[in-house]
């Protein structure tokens, strides 16, 4: 691009911006189409079965057949639904998942019927904050359609799942700092062009893993698929939803996996850029092959996720909690840090052997500081636990501790006193507490689980 | 700003009044609705629109944060908060806060003065230089306003973030529970269900028969006996535990080896 910072964005005629959105649409709906034949084959193919091979070549048509038995059947509303709020869920999901689309790059420009033009719909100096504000309107389509359902599944199912994409979406806008720091635009297409010598996945490694772990959570995909818990939840948000409306649902879950790998192409993989062995031949980068390269890449993304189902595990609810605050989001904090005080110094200090020493340095303070925090937090816990130990063999249970009726601490032995000799301050009568009384934890959850 | 009304194109015109209609309606209907939900969606439609608003006159941050901040965590956390607690219509209306309508009714009267007598006073008597010259002081919209975050207004920005981690801190704070002990873990929970030779896994189902598919008929062991493990205690506690049925057993043994015949 030569001139201004966004020279051809924005000057297309109106068939040319209708065409585009035509074709961004249609490519958007075949993908789903396809996704889901791939997925289904792929995850077949790991669970040593075949899959579906029925419906046109290889059962490619299969998706397409049972979008079409979907839209067919019978649409049941529950009687407690909020019918407006009802409606509206499934089509706030669909529309946003296909807006995000419009600030994706696919390629350099080209010529259509002799007009020159960037393969993208458009572009502007903050899209991929505009892909993020998207993406948590999409969110209102999940709780909305979770709580419209009167029906207790449904919303905790919804709650879970905003929840959980709200979590995740801080530790995903987090991760894209440190790709606005080295590109020095939040502009998509100035991203890809910022990736000219070296992917962003390369130099800025964290980044990309913590992208790529949040861009799973944010889909609810699985191990992350928490929301759409069977044995806990039925279908989650969409339980009662059925026909066109869940078709919709179905339609955002897949638009939206596609949207964060192409996200991902974008900020970390040089976007339509030929990778390295491709990038030496001259036209790789020119006209319509870059489609191709971006296709690829984004294939790829979406076979890690059909990958990642097929092997792991869901995770328990509170663990993966735990995990978006606890672990994703301060690494990324720290991650942060250390990129910008890189990039001052670079910009600062003059680029010599100090950038090595540097560098080095930044190494043994994070690491001393690790091993301080890890040191004060072990010394903490053994004192803790050398403290409560201490007092619970120590302490003796007074019932009346601060002259009010209370419960034995953990490790106090339970005495019977009677009010009357308390009052009149003569004996303790120590009784042997009834069984009831004294179950501690352990027993009653052995208890549960057999009853 | 002596030239605004020639400045505005037809598409400009077009998002105004198409999103100022959407946003005054959004408000109106926030205020008018009965359902707290509903409150909280029309306020979403307002925010939306004021965001569009905002990127048409060329501030896209300002817009996006709008939607990302406002419309994306606020306002999620308010319906967060109204459909775990199920505020609804039924709900009293009555007002517990004497003088509450009045005092409403002061503050935005107020409010409103300030905003009027703020941006009558910069349309009067500053001189603009037009957006170009602005944004071309630091290369960009986006670049301008963190020029202006992080140097002029740095306290201000830092007086706000230490704010809302009060608040924060203070929402922690109220909402925290002191556990005596940990909770416990997978580890300690199977430890404890062994330990007083308790049963590995989950029970025996229920005997299922052709004639009793029901919680109450014991499940068969391999010796003939029945298993008391599959009947649920309160159901025997209740004395409802159904008796082995050994003349149907026999009759099905000797209907399988055709002795009947």
């Amino acid at each position: 691009m030569t001139g201004s910072q966004f020279g051809l964005f924005g000057t297309d005629p109106w068939w040319l911006v209708i065409l585009k959105v035509l074709a961004i649409f249609v490519m958007l709906v075949l993908l789903t189409l396809f996704t889901i034949w791939w997925e289904r084959r792929v995850v077949s193919r790991m669970q040593h079965r075949i899959g579906p091979n029925r419906v046109g070549p290889q059962g490619l048509l299969q998706s397409l057949m049972d979008g079409i038995k979907l839209a067919l059947k019978e649409e049941i509303i529950p009687k407690a639904a909020h019918r407006a709020v009802y409606w509206l869920a499934p089509v706030i999901s669909a529309t946003m998942a296909f807006l995000a689309f419009a600030v994706i790059p696919f390629g350099p420009t080209v010529s259509i019927f002799g007009v020159e033009t960037p393969l993208q719909l458009t572009d502007f100096p903050v899209s991929v904050l505009y892909v993020l504000a998207i993406a948590s309107i999409g969110i209102y389509g999940i709780v909305l359609g979770g709580w419209s359902s009167g029906s207790t599944y449904p919303l905790l199912g919804g709650l879970r799942s905003s929840a959980q994409m709200i979590s995740y979406e801080i530790a995903m806008g987090l991760s894209f700092v440190a790709v606005f720091l080295y590109a020095g635009s939040m502009s998509t297409s100035q991203i890809v062009a910022a990736q000219q010598p070296i992917w962003f996945a390369v130099i800025l490694l964290p980044s990309f893993i913590i992208y790529c772990t949040a861009m799973v959570g944010e889909t609810n995909r699985a191990p992350f698929d928490l929301p759409e818990a069977e044995g806990e939840l039925v279908g989650g948000f969409h339980t009662e939803y059925s026909s066109l409306k869940f078709a919709l649902f179905f339609l955002a879950e897949y638009i939206n996996m596609v949207t964060v790998s192409a996200m991902a192409t974008t900020l970390f993989l040089g976007g339509w850029m030929a990778p390295w062995p491709l990038s030496l031949w001259e036209g790789a980068n020119q006209g319509w092959w870059p489609i191709l390269w971006w296709l690829i890449k984004v294939q790829i993304f979406i076979f890690v996720f059909i990958w990642l189902r097929g092997t792991l595990p869901r995770m328990r609810y509170d663990q993966f909690m735990k995990f978006g605050w606890k672990v994703l989001i301060p690494v990324s904090i720290a991650w942060i840090m250390i990129v910008s005080v890189a990039r001052v110094l670079r910009n600062e200090v003059s680029v010599t052997t100090t950038d090595i020493l540097i560098g080095g340095a930044i190494v043994i303070v994070v690491l001393l500081v690790g091993s301080w925090l890890f040191q004060i937090r072990q010394d903490r816990r053994e004192e803790a636990e050398a403290l409560a130990e201490a007092e619970a063999l120590s302490a003796e249970f007074d019932p009346m501790a601060g002259g009010f009726p209370v419960p034995p601490m953990p490790g106090q032995q339970f005495t019977y006193t009677s009010r009357r000799s308390l009052a009149q301050g003569t004996t303790i009568v120590q009784e042997p507490a009834p069984a009831g009384l004294e179950a501690s934890s352990d027993d009653s959850s052995a208890e549960d689980s057999n009853g | 700003m002596t030239d605004v009304a020639t400045d505005v194109n037809t598409g400009e015109l077009v998002v105004f009044w198409v999103c100022a209609i959407f946003a005054v309606v959004g408000a109106l209907g926030m205020v008018l609705s009965r359902k707290a939900v509903h409150s909280a969606l029309w306020i979403a439609l307002t925010m939306i629109n004021l965001a569009i608003l905002y990127i048409a006159n060329s501030a896209p941050f300002l817009g996006m944060v709008q939607i990302i901040v406002y419309t994306g965590a606020v306002m999620m956390l308010f319906l967060f908060v109204i459909m775990v607690v199920g505020v609804d219509a039924s709900d009293s209306l009555i007002e517990t806060i004497k003088g509450q309508r009045v005092a409403s009714i002061l503050l935005s009267l107020g409010l409103a003065i300030l905003l009027i007598w703020g941006v009558g006073n910069g349309l009067v008597e500053s001189q603009s230089v037009g957006l170009e010259a602005a944004n071309e002081i630091d290369g960009g919209n986006v670049q301008g306003i963190a020029n202006l975050i992080f140097t002029k207004y740095l306290l201000a920005f830092e007086l706000t973030s230490a704010l809302l981690i009060t608040a924060a801190m203070g929402a922690m704070v109220l909402a925290h529970r002191d556990r005596w002990q940990d909770n416990p873990h997978q580890r300690e929970l199977s430890i404890a269900r062994f330990k007083d030779g308790g049963h590995p896994g989950n029970l025996p189902n229920p005997g299922v028969y052709a004639r009793h598919n029901a919680v109450d008929t014991p499940a068969l062991l391999p010796d003939g006996g029945t298993s008391d493990l599959s009947v649920p205690r309160a159901v025997q506690a209740r004395g409802d535990e159904r008796p082995l049925d050994r003349v149907d057993i026999a009759q099905v043994h000797e209907i399988t080896e055709g002795k009947s015949e």
